[in-house]
């Protein structure tokens, strides 16, 4: 279907049914139960895991497929933003021309921040790639926002005020992101029996843009340009040595991987039409390495798992206090409870970074596939297990 | 002229943190070939040691002083550390007073403890692995190391200061013929940049007129020789690494009166000090030094009103322009060495 092979056609789908249906699937607990903070069906959330799931394929296309570390990535989402929230501020808060513009923006960034960082490869690339990125944030924080030339609002972040021109802006459109007329902020509320739902309207864009990014990525992974790259990963030279230029190549996976972060940017300032500079800083770009080395480079659906498992642990973890650990353990004898809590405060609310960095060592270290590799780990051991079982079984029978 | 002489007098402090941070990250990728992430993290934990010891002076017991009040009319607690204590008040003082110097023997070896440890126990590992994978692993363990000392000290700087007899500055002008108050330095940062002179200088002199120092170097020429000779090879490198964590540790105690340390000062110092290797040259001890202080004193040129009225926001930028430049140019940085990371 649609130019996919079996296999990936049933992945794609598995992937659509998984976005559409994430407001019903990610709320399997009542609202009122205590176990309802674990919910993630909610549209901030949910906006998050599509959203970054998109920054994490896009990033995957490059490092995943050419091996090229870029510790920068995360300039392009910044830019994104800025683009989006800049066509907002001019123009019309409708948010096809913002993603349009967002998207070709990044893109010309990334060309230009290509070309130069794939003249080197390796740890070079990386430290270039680095520079670039903060070179970007330290524009975006401080110099572009001069009274004379404000480009980026500096701390603040760029916003739309009321004074802006917005010239395409009508009375009868809501002041908020919309797709002609129809306002991103709107949800619909389902409530069923104990259970409550939430259909927001920009989760459900931005997980159309995931799909079609999704989509998208299938295709080139299959493709031959798909191929091109991972022969770069393999060997490089030898590629070089048959007489083909990789550099092309390698430029065109930087832009390609470049706008789908611009995307991801302009669907930030989907969801909420604000840009602040420390998206671009060099956290942020580790963020996203983590995501895909998590979820499973070089996999289609590893960097989707990254991001929605990254996303979704930092909101539950920082959520978790003190209290709601003793609530946990109350079964435990009063010793015993606060022990277990003092051991597990480090780890939680503020702590979650600690808790990630010690899960990021452990996939490097143990997991380099990341989950998709544990995942097909549990599978060939629960095959082989029940292979066992069945030789077991057919011994005792040929026994009789 | 005044002028010109001020701003490389800036220049020098960064620069001598640059340098310290730049050097330990060669020693480490020329010995053992990992890029190391975590290495502003070791800078991070170094200035930690000074907070430490710091602490650790501070600690006092209260008495109640029943001749003097407070604002409320009860009887004051005074508290008293216990140095002061055992020192007697004088001696007690001075010792508080010089924590931060004093924590630089601390320093030396728990830097070479936690140098080791982290070798031994996980980039040991790695040497087999991809790049990426080592600067993967570096990079968690930095943000470990962080959220560790975060926990611990908190996330706000934490001041401090330089002995007190050391805290004012110095009229560098009058010394060269200028008026007075035109170069005003801070004591401490020029026994920074003197502390860098000596550490910097203390490090190549060992690699090179010690016995020890020199089959390093031939291992860092070429390992595998090395250790076809009976050298056990391994153990050295692995003592290198201790003594460039000591390195880098060192600069983070001395740097603690110039800029309160806080948990991810290393990671801002992390990205420069990259920068820094490769304008250097990656695996180049001297290029790593050299391009640590030029830098710095780049960086303070571009801060200049001058510099940033001509083209506004030159000083945040300067360093990346200057690494891609150099990149670009001089693919091996400024004394790269043939042959190391080529690719």
């Amino acid at each position: 279907m649609l130019g996919l092979n079996k296999k990936d056609t049933s992945l794609f789908l598995v992937i659509v049914v998984l976005t559409i249906l994430a407001p019903l699937l990610l709320n399997p607990f009542p609202s009122e139960t205590a176990l309802a903070q674990f919910n993630a069906g909610y549209p901030d959330l949910m906006q998050r895991f599509v959203v970054f799931g998109i920054f994490a394929i896009g990033f995957n296309i490059l490092f995943g497929l050419t091996g090229y570390l870029s510790f920068g990535h995360a300039a392009f989402l910044g830019i994104g933003s800025y683009s989006a929230v800049w066509i907002y501020k001019l123009f019309t808060y409708n948010v096809l021309p913002a993603l349009v513009l967002a998207i070709i923006v990044s893109g010309f960034f990334a060309v230009l921040i290509g070309y130069v960082s794939l003249r080197r490869s390796g740890i070079y690339f990386s430290i270039l790639t680095l520079a670039f990125a903060q070179m970007s944030f330290a524009l975006a924080y401080s110099v572009l926002s001069n009274p004379k030339f404000n480009l980026t609002n500096g701390e603040t972040g760029l916003q739309v005020y009321a004074n802006d021109l917005q010239l395409f802006h009508r009375e009868s459109l809501p002041d908020f992101p919309h797709l002609f007329g129809l306002s991103m902020g709107s949800t619909y509320k389902l409530g069923a029996g104990p259970w409550e739902f939430q259909f927001n309207v920009a989760y459900y864009f931005c997980a159309i843009m995931m799909i079609l990014a999704f989509y998208f990525a299938i295709r080139l992974f299959r493709s031959p340009f798909g191929m091109m790259l991972r022969a770069v990963k393999s060997n490089q030279q030898r590629l070089n040595y048959t007489g083909l230029n990789s550099r092309p190549y390698m430029l065109a996976a930087f832009v390609i991987s470049g706008m789908y972060a611009g995307l991801a940017g302009g669907l930030l300032a989907v969801t909420d039409p604000l840009a602040g500079a420390e998206r671009m800083q060099w956290t942020a770009s580790g963020e996203v390495v983590l995501m895909t080395i998590l979820g499973g480079t070089g996999t289609l659906i590893g960097p989707v798992l990254g991001a929605g498992f990254i996303k979704y642990f930092e909101n539950i973890f920082s959520k978790i206090n003190d209290q709601v650990l003793h609530q946990w353990f109350t079964f435990l004898p009063d010793g015993l409870e606060d022990f277990l809590v003092a051991i597990v405060h480090p780890f939680i609310g503020k702590g979650w970074h600690l808790t990630l960095g010690i899960l990021f060592m452990l996939v490097v270290i143990f997991l380099p596939g990341g989950l998709v590799e544990g995942g097909q780990r549990v599978e060939r051991a629960v095959r082989r297990l029940m292979r066992r079982g069945k030789a077991a079984d057919a011994a005792n029978v040929s026994a009789e | 002229m005044d002028a010109l002489l001020l701003q490389i007098l800036n220049g020098l402090d960064k620069g001598s943190a640059y340098a310290l941070i730049a050097l330990g990250l060669t020693l480490i990728f020329g010995t053992l070939g990992v890029v190391n992430f975590a290495h502003g993290a070791l800078f991070m934990i170094g200035a930690f040691c000074a907070v430490f010891i710091q602490g650790v002076l501070n600690l006092s017991y209260e008495t109640v002083d029943e001749t003097q009040k407070d604002f409320l009319g009860n009887p004051l607690k005074v508290k008293t550390p216990h140095v002061e204590n055992w020192f007697g008040p004088e001696t007690g003082a001075a010792i508080i007073d010089w924590s931060v110097p004093l924590a630089i023997l601390f320093a030396i070896p728990v830097m070479i403890a936690v140098g080791v440890i982290m070798e031994r126990g996980l980039i040991k590992h790695f040497y087999k692995r991809p790049h990426a994978d080592q600067i993967l692993v570096t990079f968690g363990l930095a943000i470990v190391l962080q959220e560790v000392i975060k926990y611990f000290y908190g996330a706000n700087p934490i001041p401090t200061p330089a002995p007190s007899s050391l805290a004012g500055a110095f009229d560098f002008g009058v010394l060269f013929g200028f008026d007075p108050n035109a170069i005003i330095y801070p004591y401490w940062r020029m026994i920074y940049f003197v502390f860098a002179i000596a550490i910097i200088g203390a490090v190549f002199a060992f690699l090179q007129f010690t016995t020890y120092g020199m089959v390093v170097r031939a291992g860092m020429a070429d390992r595998e020789t090395v250790s076809m000779l009976g050298i056990n090879i391994d153990k050295r490198f692995t003592m290198m690494f201790g003594i460039a964590a000591a390195v880098a540790g060192l600069a983070g105690v001395m740097y603690t009166p110039i800029n309160p340390p806080n948990y991810h000062m290393g990671m801002d110092f992390l990205v420069l000090s990259f920068v820094v290797v490769v304008v250097g040259g990656m695996g180049s001890l001297p290029g790593a030094v050299l391009a640590g202080f030029l830098l710095g004193i780049l960086e303070s040129f571009a801060s200049t009103t001058w510099a940033t009225t001509t083209i506004p926001g030159i000083n945040q930028v300067i360093i990346y322009v200057v690494a891609i430049i150099v990149l670009l140019t001089r693919p091996r940085g400024l004394m790269g060495r043939k042959g190391v990371m080529e690719e």
